[in-house]
């Protein structure tokens, strides 16, 4: 019991009411109508779709950069990826690996220059981070207009040229994850392929963390005049942790348009950084320190309360009220995170 | 030589922009008096937006991407003058006074919450901005109609709840400063009333640096030890320049939308956060360093290529969508520019 106690102390206040509320609205959808077990298989699929966005959060927080807020750079590429897969007409499988595949190459030199740029700007990388994601998704913005694609599936019926804003992927590699190795229970519905890729993503970045290279990520990331006498060069650390965060959104993104079946473009890859940086957040991290078990945890609750609010609060309130509460929920704790004064290592 | 390259660094930004403009101006072909008329009506109308970011930036708290706080208390206040039918140069008059009082509070809560995070207030002040609008749409998307009480109805949604998308100022506000004083030059419009008030902000801003609260900010500006170790008491200079910006971030959101003419209940704020810091950049303005003439000059320059864009866009690749996304695409390129030699220098001081 006072080891319990001493666990609930850790917990950050904002967490707790997070949590606490899920833990109302779950009493709440008790006493409507609402099916649980859809429920439950909504969020467990919308976990699985955002985890691996969250968990390129990882990375750049154990760096010390603070979480990526240039996510959006890394999206690019992945949807860079997933353009060039489905231009070739490749579906399924092939069409999946194709993807992650040309995303993980587009990622990796990407993930140089930008890693690059926020060596020269240490100490504002997370502002530049922002802006840059700006910046990167209005110039693609121009380059989805203008790329060569031909694929009459991607762009606009009328005149030939240019990307369409939403790319269904059902005939490509839409849902392939997802319908790998699903089972239902009842009206319970277990996406099992997508939640077996974002253990596998969370194992290898575990695994990752615990060679050299990334200990001394670790290392510059808690104290880095220490890590410099212990010989590790902190410059090279810092830009491989933002080329694994690049490469992980890239991934990311792939992994969530197939769950989602669709591929979104244009000022789409903006409004996936901050619920990701909020997601890791309420799951424990701040941003200096940031663990595997904080992303699970963060996407698992977040994403579980966006799902089941917005079914049971529409019956009680009228409107979308969602939207608004997902504005302030992730806002919110960022803001919590970015104001506390530094706890130290725990 | 020397001398020239220095000038030359340190207005590159603004330089550039120029050239820029210049060739997007000759590319579209726009008639000249159209453009001179659009760009002495956008200097009377978001000047003030942009001047209202001076004050932080002398403070050392960089780019007050708060201000849309300002912005969101300017717009509250307009909705209600709507509501109670207030009209004219009173109803303005009534809306800053409210819309000064609610900023007041919300620069106070800003600036506290900027104390917290010493070393990083742009990224906090733009996530408070994100987390203020998740605020500003609960209470006029819920409890505006329901627990606040809201007379008009044409400008709420069906149900009785929550504003429409769009509110109108036309009958009660829409350019009750435009009109007053307004000098005809061919068909170029001069608001005189708007460029007073952006006239009597200048002079204030110059003023107040001449004062001993003026050089209380600047010093903490410079650095924030030394200020506190000369008895400055470094924390409440800062609220106060804070407060200060939000205020006038009301006020100038106010002008802007009587200009307007209809407020985009959930959109008018969010662009000017960016907008205003686009402009104060363009003219040269950096994270550390800005002044009234960066402001004005930033204007002219950004809201040329503003006017411009959209149709040397379309004569370029023949879509004008190119021309917009190209815009949006520079005003964000500029920030993060801007933020890139921030933390660039920033770092080569500490080394």
């Amino acid at each position: 019991m006072d080891r319990f106690l001493e666990q609930l102390k850790r917990v950050d206040i904002p967490t707790l009411i997070i949590f606490l509320f899920l833990v109302a609205l779950f009493v709440l959808a008790a006493f409507t109508e609402v099916s649980i077990p859809s429920l439950l298989s909504d969020s467990i699929r919308r976990i699985g779709m955002n985890g691996v966005l969250v968990l390129a959060m990882v990375p750049t927080i154990r760096a010390g950069t603070g979480p990526n807020f240039g996510l959006p750079v890394g999206i690019i590429g992945g949807l860079l990826g997933a353009l060039i897969s489905m231009q070739l007409g490749l579906a399924g499988f092939t069409g999946f690996w194709v993807a992650i595949l040309f995303a993980v190459l587009i990622c990796l030199g990407i993930g140089l220059g930008y890693g690059w740029l926020l060596e020269k700007v240490r100490g504002q990388e997370m502002m530049v981070g922002t802006y840059m994601g700006y910046s990167v998704v209005a110039f693609m913005s121009i380059m989805w207009l203008m790329l060569p694609f031909t694929n009459p599936d991607m762009i606009w019926a009328i005149g030939g040229k240019g990307l369409r804003y939403t790319l269904a992927l059902d005939k490509y590699f839409g849902r392939v994850l997802n319908n790998f190795l699903r089972f239902k229970i009842g009206g319970f519905e277990f996406p099992t392929g997508l939640l077996l890729f974002f253990a596998g993503a969370c194992f290898l970045v575990h695994l990752f963390f615990r060679t050299r290279t990334g200990l001394s990520i670790d290392l510059v990331g808690q104290n880095e005049r220490y890590a410099i006498s212990s010989g590790v060069n902190p410059n090279r650390a810092r830009l491989v942790a933002v080329v694994l965060s690049t490469v992980l959104a890239g991934v990311g993104i792939i992994v969530y348009a197939q769950s989602y079946g669709f591929l979104q473009l244009y000022q789409a890859p903006l409004f996936m950084t901050f619920p990701a940086v909020a997601s890791i957040l309420i799951g424990g991290a701040s941003i200096k320190r940031a663990s595997i078990r904080n992303v699970i945890i963060g996407t698992a609750v977040f994403q579980t309360l966006l799902t089941i609010s917005l079914p049971v609060l529409s019956q009680v309130t009228r409107g979308d009220i969602t939207e608004v509460m997902r504005l302030i929920v992730s806002n919110g704790m960022i803001l919590y995170a970015l104001t506390r004064t530094p706890k130290e290592a725990r | 030589m020397e001398k020239l390259k220095k000038i030359l660094i340190s207005y590159a930004v603004p330089i550039a922009f120029s050239i820029l403009c210049v060739s997007a101006v000759l590319v579209a072909q726009i008639p000249p008096i159209f453009l001179a008329s659009e760009i002495v009506r956008r200097l009377s109308r978001n000047t003030f937006l942009v001047l209202s970011l001076i004050i932080p930036i002398i403070g050392g708290l960089g780019l007050n991407f708060g201000i849309v706080l300002g912005a969101m208390a300017g717009q509250a206040a307009l909705f209600f003058v709507v509501d109670w039918k207030i009209k004219g140069l009173v109803g303005i008059l009534v809306a800053c006074l409210m819309a000064g009082a609610i900023s007041v509070v919300l620069g106070w809560l800003a600036g506290l919450t900027l104390n917290r995070a010493k070393g990083r207030e742009m990224i906090t002040s733009m996530i408070l901005g994100f987390f203020a609008n998740g605020i500003y749409q609960l209470i006029f998307l819920f409890f505006v109609g329901s627990l606040i009480p809201f007379r008009t109805k044409q400008f709420l949604l069906p149900e009785g709840v929550g504003l429409r998308n769009t509110v109108d100022l036309y009958g009660t506000v829409a350019s009750a400063l435009n009109n007053p004083w307004m000098i005809r030059i061919g068909t170029v419009r001069l608001f005189v009333l708007p460029l007073l008030i952006v006239a009597g902000l200048c002079l204030f801003i110059t003023l107040l640096f001449k004062t001993k609260l003026g050089q209380d900010i600047r010093a903490v500006g410079q650095d924030m030890h030394i200020a506190e170790v000369a008895g400055i008491n470094v924390n409440k200079v800062r609220v106060i320049a804070i407060i200060m910006s939000t205020v006038f971030a009301a006020i100038g959101q106010v002008i802007y939308l009587q200009d307007i003419g209809t407020i985009n209940t959930y959109n008018s704020h969010e662009q000017i956060g960016l907008f205003s810091i686009a402009a104060l950049l363009v003219g040269g303005a950096t994270t550390r360093k800005a002044t009234i003439w960066n402001a004005i000059l930033g204007v002219v320059l950004f809201h040329t290529l503003f006017v411009v864009a959209p149709s040397a866009g379309n004569r370029l690749f023949g879509q004008p969508q190119v021309g917009e996304f190209f815009r949006e695409f520079l005003a964000y390129a500029v920030i993060a520019f801007a933020l890139a030699m921030h933390g660039w220098r920033a770092k080569k001081i500490l080394m």
